[in-house]
């Protein structure tokens, strides 16, 4: 038999395990202004996202009427009167430098804001805590429910089949709506009712129902506490200005029942305004007590700043015990100053700014991109060609981009070399001097073109020869530049 | 018996290991793991029956669903055949006209031309169809045996002194190893050649014999005036081209110990609509006539 000898605690430096449990977070419902701004941004968000795909958008018969389109096949991306090619992702980039400085800008205007109100995972776990609510009744309700020694009743398990299906078809109503940004949205409706959708789009929709199911059904609050790294990056840019969620001490402490507070405001003393009630800790979906002070967990949603204004409300004390607030201000009013609130300063300021210039950028690069464009190719085997009379030929391979929804009729110019002759592959034009071509719609044109040039009035070694394309009805004109050389 | 002990901080016993004093505890994989790695063994069982699995001394196990991913491999090979032969149908019905016509054709023509080209051709005539020194550059406008679609086709189907009955004939003489002229009539005679296309004469040539020499020997195949005749293979000699080289040594050479260039003949050994294609590539690369 093992021997077990006792290890002395005092001997040991080890301070315990640094692995700490997930204490089940049960929000209670609540009613106020910031609960209503969150249904009102959910309904928003969740609209935009679920009904989107099915918004039409007229191109004309030879293009999808989709008005956002993401079509991989045909690597185009539609967004109602945009239509970029795979060669311009760089308009991706700008969304995302505005999308992470429009961040930032909220970041230092009100907090985590974005965390609070509009984050997916935020918006997602509110809907599946209201169904929870919903089903299971509220937050006394759940924890005694969970706590039940004999929880295992008919009523309880059937309760709980019912809110695991709402939150499967709400997740399964998620994925299904990623994949119809992909394709034409009725068609693959159509199909997937039928069952005749490609295996890709229901490999796509359970995934989707699977993350949505698992992170707002399960991991919540847990996500933006250690897995999104957004809180250490706001902690990093915050300032003192920035309004957070805070609790206001000044006004706060000490904590005591209203009896005792009106006892000593009688006397003339300072009493503090919160009654220890742990309303604000009842409704917060992170589970902190925000009495605290600002803390990594809170996602600034506001809704302990409701709960505490039905509590002051109801003591006929002054609401906002709880507010969007910083510690200037509490310190201010210590000191027995006005507040003050700076909005704008040079940081919020230098952002707005920032998100004006690459939004500038963005639309001058859109509204004067070019639908006509021409790439140009040199043969690299043979570089150059001498021909039977001496004059040298180079041939390159030019292609023609035609981002126009129509097709269009496009002459071909050179300019270069002293005497050149050019000609088109495959071209008959009846104007040989000044070749003519079609372009397709919505595509490229690749065709192998040859400049021939005589040497004697071409003695460089390489000079440069410039490929003009000149559309005939619009006028639009696109170049490129090459090298003609020598053998 | 080893001893193991309670960690009073972590509520584990040890496992009894000890390496230089220091123990381990004793914390079990979770049971999930546990069941995950028993559930791949069984897998991995399962596996081995359905799946071939196991060498065995000549061949191996071929498991229940007789799974090959060589057989894979071959029914995406022919049903890439399939697509291909389609459009490779397409190809050998139409003309040689009509392919450099249409577009889609030629775009067809060109990208089965280049890789049949890359094949087949490349070696002699470069990747680019450049040539080299006896391989004639395919990308110029100087033809031996024509430059026309119809013609190209022809001498990649039968070749030039291959040995195919089609073939097309003829040779460059080895005028002095056979004994036909003499060394300094060889001399005289590259130095006509090369002043037909405006190179330069070494000093005591003499133009009137050169003249006499080359409409006594020459001019049978290269024509009177030297612009050849693509019915022999025999080259223009007026033009800037020369497939063995215009210095005078090279020329000379050429004179003594005669040319015959050996082009393959191709027919049977591509198929009819390759060989098409190939023609359209070849008289597309930019000499074609």
């Amino acid at each position: 038999m093992n021997k077990i000898v006792q290890i002395d605690p005092d001997q040991v430096e080890d301070v315990g395990p640094l692995y700490a449990a997930r204490k089940k977070v049960y929000p209670q419902k609540v009613s106020g202004t910031f609960r209503r701004i969150k249904w009102g941004l959910m309904a928003f968000c969740l609209g935009i996202y679920y009904f989107l795909p099915f918004v039409r958008w007229n191109r004309g018969l030879a293009a999808p009427d989709q008005a956002v389109l993401i079509d991989l096949p045909n690597s185009r991306f539609y967004f109602f009167f945009i239509e970029l090619w795979p060669q311009e992702v760089y308009y991706f980039t700008g969304l995302l430098i505005l999308a992470a400085i429009t961040l930032f800008l909220m970041n230092s205007v009100g907090g985590r804001i974005w965390c609070g109100y509009l984050c997916p995972q935020t918006v997602w776990t509110d809907l599946f805590y209201a169904v929870e609510r919903l089903v299971e009744g509220d937050r006394r309700e759940r924890m005694k429910k969970d706590a039940s020694a004999h929880r295992w009743t008919l009523e309880r398990i059937s309760e709980l089949v019912l809110k695991h299906s709402i939150w499967l078809m709400i997740a399964w109503w998620t994925g299904g709506a990623w994949v119809l940004y992909f394709t034409d949205a009725p068609t693959l409706v159509k199909e997937l009712v039928t069952f005749q959708a490609p295996a890709i789009a229901y490999i796509w929709i359970a995934i989707l129902t699977a993350t949505t199911y698992l992170l707002a059904g399960f991991m919540r609050e847990q996500v933006c506490v250690y897995m999104c790294p957004w809180p250490r990056i706001q902690a990093a840019l915050t300032d003192e200005w920035a309004l957070n969620v805070t609790y206001r001490y000044d006004r706060g402490e000490k904590r005591m029942s209203v009896k005792k507070a009106n006892d000593l405001r009688a006397l003339g003393q300072h009493a503090g305004d919160c009654v220890d009630c742990y309303q604000c800790v009842a409704v917060c979906p992170v589970g902190i007590d925000i009495r605290n002070g600002p803390q990594l967990d809170c996602i600034q949603c506001g809704l302990c700043i409701d709960a505490c204004d039905n509590v002051m409300k109801k003591i006929n004390r002054p609401t906002r015990l709880i507010g969007y607030d910083n510690d200037i201000n509490i310190q201010r009013r210590i000191e027995g100053k006005a507040p003050i609130y700076r909005i704008v300063r040079p940081r919020t300021i230098i952002y707005t700014a920032l998100i004006a210039l690459v939004g500038g950028i963005m639309l001058y690069a859109l509204a004067t991109r070019s639908l006509l464009d021409i790439n140009v190719l040199h043969d690299r085997n043979p570089v150059a060609v001498k021909l039977s009379d001496g004059s040298i030929r180079n041939a390159y391979t030019v292609r023609f981009l035609n981002k126009r929804g129509f097709d269009r009729v496009v002459a071909i110019d050179i300019d270069g070399p002293q005497d050149a002759k050019f000609h088109v592959v495959g071209s008959d034009s009846i104007t040989p001097d000044r070749p003519m071509i079609v372009l397709g719609r919505d595509g490229t044109t690749e065709l192998r073109v040859l400049v021939t040039a005589p040497s004697d009035r071409n003695p460089e070694k390489s000079i440069p020869v410039k490929f003009r394309v000149t559309d005939i009805g619009l006028g639009e004109v696109a170049s490129a530049t090459d090298n003609f050389v020598a053998p | 018996m080893a001893e193991t002990e309670l960690d009073q901080v972590s509520g584990k016993t040890t496992t009894g290991h000890q390496w230089d004093g220091i123990k381990e505890l004793n914390t079990p994989l979770p049971r999930w793991w546990v069941l995950t790695f028993y559930a791949t063994i069984i897998w991995a069982i399962g596996y081995w029956v359905v799946y071939p699995a196991w060498p065995l001394l000549w061949s191996h196990t071929n498991g229940l669903i007789n799974y090959s991913s060589r057989a894979d491999v071959g029914v995406e090979l022919a049903n890439l055949e399939k697509i291909r032969g389609d459009k490779m149908v397409a190809l050998g019905a139409a003309s040689l006209e009509d392919i450099e016509k249409d577009p889609a054709l030629l775009a067809l023509a060109r990208a089965r031309g280049k890789a049949a080209f890359g094949d087949n051709c490349a070696p002699c005539h470069g990747s680019g169809g450049a040539g080299a020194k006896g391989f004639p550059n395919l990308n110029d406008d100087d033809w031996l045996w024509g430059g026309s679609l119809e013609q190209i086709q022809q001498t990649i189907q039968f070749g030039a002194r291959s040995g195919n009955a089609k073939a097309h004939e003829g040779a460059m003489l080895a005028f002095g190893k056979d004994g036909i002229l003499k060394k300094d009539e060889i001399v005289t005679v590259a130095n006509y050649v090369r002043s037909l296309s405006g190179l330069p004469t070494s000093p005591g040539y003499n133009a009137a014999v050169g003249a006499k020499l080359f409409a006594d020997n020459c001019s049978t195949c290269h024509g009177e005036n030297g612009k050849g005749n693509q019915e022999l293979g025999a080259p223009d000699l007026t033009d800037k081209i020369w497939l063995y080289g215009s210095d005078e040594a090279t020329v000379i050479e050429t004179i003594t110990n005669g040319r015959s260039g050996v082009m393959p003949a191709w027919v049977g050994r591509l198929d009819p609509s390759t060989i098409k294609a190939l023609a359209v590539y070849v008289h597309t690369l930019g000499g074609g006539r």
